[in-house]
């Protein structure tokens, strides 16, 4: 796939649970390599398209082209085999009950990965000092905050370093100073592994730092999506008051980090792996 | 208001959709039942085989059933005992009650009861387990990470309760008749070599082969049902508790269902 092909291709999507429409035809377009931040009231959807894109749902009609194949064309076996290079960070964390901390976050690379056991345990406790939760290796779930399962189950989903990682909601629940810490593991992600992201989120100073584009979603559909800039500046009434609402000012914007473009990194990316994502 | 919320006109057609809602229901779960056996059957025969997920429902619902099976089936060995004494005192037939227990036991009780208690034990576990592993979207987390939901939860748990209730039923019906011993030899003086000779003359390797083949097929579908609630539960706390009572009813009256077909299939009456 050319680097300048467009990564996820959102066409149409429609989704009806029986009479109830939840999405009405949303169409998204994210470059590889760039960060989509999903924002919009509760019950707009957001949760129910993210989850289309790793085939946790199926469309009622419309397509989701992920690197130009349509994964909801895809058998079992072959959409197993397509989520390899998917990660998801999970609203509710997500995690499983009946492992530790350590074992959750070993669980993606036991499954996927032929790596020696002395391998796992270096990675998984590198992923687990990033996000400062090191300590929590040898406890369950049950036995940490819940700030700490975010952190675990963010670290679940890094592990693997997978093409398209998707955050819903990652900093929800946390700290402002680990909310940026957070931030900071996304944008890492980015740079290292030239990572395509979707974030839902409501943390609007997160939204506004990291994002290439946003997408805002009312009601099922997307009325405004572009460079945060031109999202800020839309005219559209629901939008301004949205972002009126959140407290977010324009100045904000010169407040973003120092990012390297996009169309830099997929051309880095493909230059490096040109049949596709370095095995873990 | 918005046309999804528009109210909807009475017509033929949700009239007859309610008046046959019953039948289209039960064949929706029939439905549902015989594709989540036919994935899990699939699955089953792929790699990766995960032992240690596999030993852990051995455990599960087998050993940690032992004491509850064996307790129940020496206390039915024990009561059943008392009424054949009681009832075949009436035309002297004392000397039947060994092996009518035995009979009875291998035949009937212990595979249907070793089944009640397991649904009402291990099925009720696993329908909660999976409910919250839904609610708490550990299931989708499976699959985003491309591990089926279906190999890794369902099938071990459906495999390990096709095996172990045979082995706890077996179990049933020893100490089952070990508790009719007890009370008919020890309790109510009956000759302890009639009661021995009349189970060896009775009791045919048919009987406690027919015992098995029910145990096995009631242990496939008490697990079945019990995996199949779980994993489709929704409506967070209360939609797991919900879950995980339809579980135990369903799987009981599965038994029974199952048991009739079975005992008419498999009992040469005509």
């Amino acid at each position: 796939m050319s680097p300048a092909a467009p990564h996820v291709v959102v066409d149409r999507l429609v989704k009806r649970y029986g009479e109830r429409t939840v999405l009405h035809g949303v169409d998204l377009t994210i470059n590889r390599a760039e960060t989509l931040v999903i924002i919009g009231g509760s019950g707009a959807g957001k949760s129910t398209l993210v989850r289309h894109l790793i085939a946790l749902e199926r469309p009622t009609s419309g397509r989701i082209l992920i690197g130009g194949t349509d994964i909801a064309s895809l058998s079992d076996v072959e959409l197993a085999v397509a989520r390899r290079r998917f990660g998801m960070v999970f609203q509710k964390y997500a995690l499983f009950d009946s492992m530790t901390c350590f074992e959750n976050v070993a669980f993606p690379l036991r499954e996927q990965t032929r790596l020696k056991e002395k391998e796992v345990r270096e990675r998984v406790l590198a992923k687990l000092r990033d996000l400062g939760v090191e300590h929590a290796a040898q406890l369950t779930p049950a036995q940490i905050s819940g700030g700490m399962a975010k952190r675990v189950g963010i670290a679940r989903a890094l592990v693997l370093e997978p093409e398209l990682l998707i955050y819903d909601e990652p900093t929800s629940g946390l700290d402002p100073v680990t909310s940026r810490t957070v931030d900071d593991l996304i944008e890492e992600m980015r740079e290292r592994f030239a990572v395509t992201s979707v974030i839902i989120t409501h943390d609007m100073v997160s939204a506004f730092d990291i994002a290439d584009q946003l997408a805002m979603l009312i009601k099922g559909r997307v009325v405004a999506q572009g460079p945060p800039g031109e999202v800020l500046t839309s005219a559209h009434e629901d939008v301004q008051r949205f972002i009126r609402s959140s407290g977010v000012e324009a100045s904000r914007l010169e407040k973003r980090r120092r990012r390297t473009p996009a169309a830099e990194l997929a051309a880095r990316f493909a230059a490096e792996a040109p049949v596709g994502h370095p095995p873990p | 208001m918005s046309d999804e919320e528009a109210p909807r006109e009475p017509s033929w057609k949700s009239l007859l959709r309610g008046v046959f809602a019953p039948a289209t229901d039960a064949l929706t779960e029939i439905g549902t039942l015989a594709d989540l056996a036919g994935r899990s059957l699939l699955w089953a025969f792929r790699p990766p085989y995960r032992g240690q997920v596999f030993l852990a429902q051995l455990e599960f619902v087998g050993v940690q059933s032992v004491f509850l099976v064996g307790l129940v089936g020496l206390f039915t060995g024990m009561v059943f005992a008392v009424q054949t004494v009681y009832g075949f005192r009436r035309f002297g037939a004392e000397n039947l009650v060994g092996g009518v227990v035995a009979l009875s036991l291998s035949r009937e009780m212990a595979p249907v009861l070793t089944a009640i208690m397991v649904a009402a034990r291990a099925g009720s576990g696993m329908a909660a387990e999976l409910g919250n592993m839904r609610s708490s979207e550990q299931i989708d987390a499976l699959e985003t990470m491309a591990v089926s939901p279906i190999q890794y939860l369902l099938v071990p748990r459906i495999v390990a309760g096709t095996v172990m209730v045979p082995v706890l039923a077996l179990l049933f019906f020893l100490v089952g008749v070990g508790g009719a011993w007890i009370v008919g030899v020890q309790g109510l003086a009956l000759d302890p070599g009639v009661f021995a000779d009349k189970i060896r003359t009775l009791l045919k390797p048919d009987d406690l082969l027919q015992g098995l083949i029910k145990a096995v097929v009631f242990g496939f579908a008490v697990s079945l049902i019990a995996c199949r609630h779980g994993f489709y539960a929704s409506g967070g706390a209360v939609g797991v508790g919900q879950a995980t009572t339809r579980a135990v009813v369903w799987a009981v009256v599965g038994v029974f269902v199952l048991d009739y077909a079975l005992t008419t299939v498999l009992t040469p009456v005509a």
